[in-house]
């Protein structure tokens, strides 16, 4: 058997005092499209800062195809793995090809100077990304979606064999949440990148993912394909509210939320003015 | 499309600003209250005789060193200013921020107040408080968990206004002639400039721009974001404190030599990224030379523009710097 594109063994992390994981264990294969769902606070983004080294585990171990992630030089680690943060800061003045061929960083010298080669990568993950016309923007004066795929564009040309992403697809239309994650299956289908993405969004991970984990309070509630994770009983313990889980025609599932009893029947939401009559 | 490959831009803005320079530096050696101009400099570097025998000594011996002093001044506080708006990822941040200025004066202050001579004492007492300064930012951001930007941030506005105070303390009890010393090196002064000081400076210029290049496309990672540049396999610890080492150095070195000249750190680098972009393998190169020819011209103006004797050459950088940074701004807003 291959080694796993990602083995978490046994890891816990604390900032300070607080613990944030507690003793998570899980495999994510090479190919997957991995989702990380769960509530805020649960330590999805800190799971993925673990994954790509940029936090040391207080206990337990990382393993990337592997090798132990704590033995890797920075740079090589930067050559595996590749991370789009969330909200990535994208107000330095650089135009789109500068601030992509960046990604080539972790491939080169010192002064980063970029070879032809470098170059002609670049502009594929620009091709790839549907980035290429923007090649001259500036970064700061492109819509949400735009900027989006152009941060992806950095992270594909830094040409890692997993990509990790942190909510890849907030503050962006339905159209753009699909376009980014229909990306991401083509990232994973045509190159055999391992994709791994935290994601607030149950139901569209759902439709996309090929195995989930569903984290609450720093440990893991349900692990699997999404068939799996998408319970009722794992969800609303996670969320702690009422929910109720259908599948649609296509074999997703699907979650909506129930309305609580702690609002009476008929009174609208608040903030909702009601309108009589 | 732009030029992609970096050597072939970094050649090319040299090349566009390297005549700007030897204008700058020809200017600046022609002119100034002494006389001369340019048909009597360009006599005496073809060494063809002067009508006036005093003018080769003004040029070489009184003006020439002050000029390069000027020039040099001019590149360290630009990338002074450059490294620190990077690093702390803020385009506010100049060279003096983090209080290498506050740190410096009361050397400086306390030096003239002990009545030492100002070289190489006085220039000591200052670089002394410039690395005091240093020091006490390591200590206070290793007391936090990280050297975030914020933390650094804070330390240094903290440190830079205990600074002030002090300053102003030790001039409030300054009455005598001291005073006028104290209140002339603060506005930044090149008169004095001696051979000696030049070397110095050009020495420790030289290494500093040559490590700060090389470091140069570290700087264009760090503007990505902590965690970008991490996740791109930079060691952003280590980078961020030779940084801040290398900067302060050659600040300290230049503010205890010629004293505390505003707004070109702040101004210049912006300028440059106005012009050529923000690419810092560009900027370094860049800010040396355009930062130099730009303090060159301020102190010429310094020397020319009043009917007699001269004004602080910081009262210029800051009479043009002030209102050319506003108009950057707003040019940066459209």
């Amino acid at each position: 058997m291959n080694p796993a594109a990602i083995a978490v063994q046994e890891v816990s992390f604390a900032y300070e005092e607080a613990a944030v994981l507690e003793g998570i264990s899980f495999r994510v294969e090479e190919g997957d499209y991995f989702v990380i769902i769960g509530p805020n606070g649960s330590g999805k983004t800190t799971l993925l800062k673990l994954l790509c080294g940029l936090l040391k585990p207080r206990a337990g171990s990382i393993r990337l195809f592997g090798a132990p992630l704590s033995r890797r030089r920075r740079k090589a680690l930067a050559r595996l793995a590749a991370l789009v943060p969330q909200a990535a800061s994208a107000e330095a003045p650089f135009r789109v090809e500068e601030f992509v061929l960046l990604g080539r960083a972790p491939h080169q010298g010192l002064l980063g100077l970029e070879t032809p080669e470098d170059l002609a990568i670049a502009r594929e993950a620009m091709a790839f990304t549907g980035t290429a016309h923007l090649a001259s923007r500036r970064l700061d004066r492109l819509s949400g979606g735009e900027r989006q795929r152009v941060l992806i564009a950095r992270a594909v040309c830094q040409r890692p064999r997993i990509l990790l992403l942190d909510e890849p697809t907030a503050y962006l239309d339905l159209a753009h949440q699909a376009q980014i994650m229909d990306l991401m299956e083509a990232l994973r289908a045509e190159r055999g990148v391992t994709v791994v993405l935290v994601s607030h969004d149950v139901n569209l991970a759902a439709m996309y993912a090929s195995r989930m984990l569903l984290l609450a309070a720093g440990r893991i509630l349900a692990a699997g394909p999404p068939g799996e994770v998408i319970a009722k009983g794992p969800l609303e313990a996670a969320y702690g509210c009422p929910l109720a889980v259908e599948t649609t025609p296509g074999g997703v599932p699907r979650v909506s939320l129930v309305p609580n009893g702690r609002r009476p029947a008929g009174r609208p939401p608040p903030g909702v003015r009601e309108v009589r009559p | 499309m732009r030029t992609p490959l970096p050597i072939a831009r970094i050649l090319r803005v040299k090349a566009l600003l390297l005549p700007v320079f030897a204008a700058a530096l020809l200017a600046g050696l022609a002119w100034g209250s002494g006389g001369g101009g340019p048909g009597a400099l360009w006599r005496s570097i073809a060494g063809l005789p002067l009508e006036d025998s005093v003018l080769a000594d003004i040029f070489w011996k009184i003006r020439l060193p002050r000029v390069l002093l000027a020039a040099l001044t001019g590149a360290v506080l630009s990338l002074g200013g450059l490294v620190f708006q990077a690093l702390l990822r803020n385009p506010l941040a100049e060279p003096y921020i983090l209080g290498i200025s506050g740190g410096a004066a009361i050397g400086a202050i306390l030096g003239i107040l002990a009545g030492l001579p100002r070289f190489p004492w006085g220039s000591l007492a200052a670089f002394a408080g410039a690395m005091g300064t240093v020091g006490l930012l390591a200590l206070f951001s290793s007391w936090r968990t990280g050297l975030g930007k914020d933390a650094l941030l804070l330390s240094g506005v903290m440190i830079n206004a205990f600074c002030g105070a002090v300053i102003l303390f030790l001039i409030s009890v300054t009455s005598d002639v001291r005073l006028f010393n104290i209140l002339s090196w603060l506005m930044g002064d090149l008169s004095l400039a001696a051979m000696e000081q030049v070397a110095l400076l050009a020495a420790v210029t030289a290494v500093s721009a040559a490590a700060l290049f090389f470091l140069s496309h570290g700087m264009n990672l760090i503007l990505l974001g902590r965690d970008t540049a991490l996740s791109l396999g930079v060691r952003l610890e280590a980078l961020t404190w030779v940084l801040l080492a290398v900067t302060s150095l050659m600040v300290g070195v230049s503010v205890s030599l010629c004293g505390l000249l505003g707004f070109v750190g702040l101004v210049m680098p912006h300028l440059m990224r106005l012009l050529f972009g923000p690419d810092h393998r560009v900027l370094v190169p860049a800010c040396v030379l355009g930062g130099g020819a730009y303090m060159i011209f301020c102190d010429l103006l310094a020397r020319i523009l009043p009917r007699q004797g001269e004004m602080p050459v910081g009262v210029v950088t800051a009479l043009i710097g002030a209102p050319a940074f506003i108009f950057l701004l707003r040019r940066a807003a459209r």
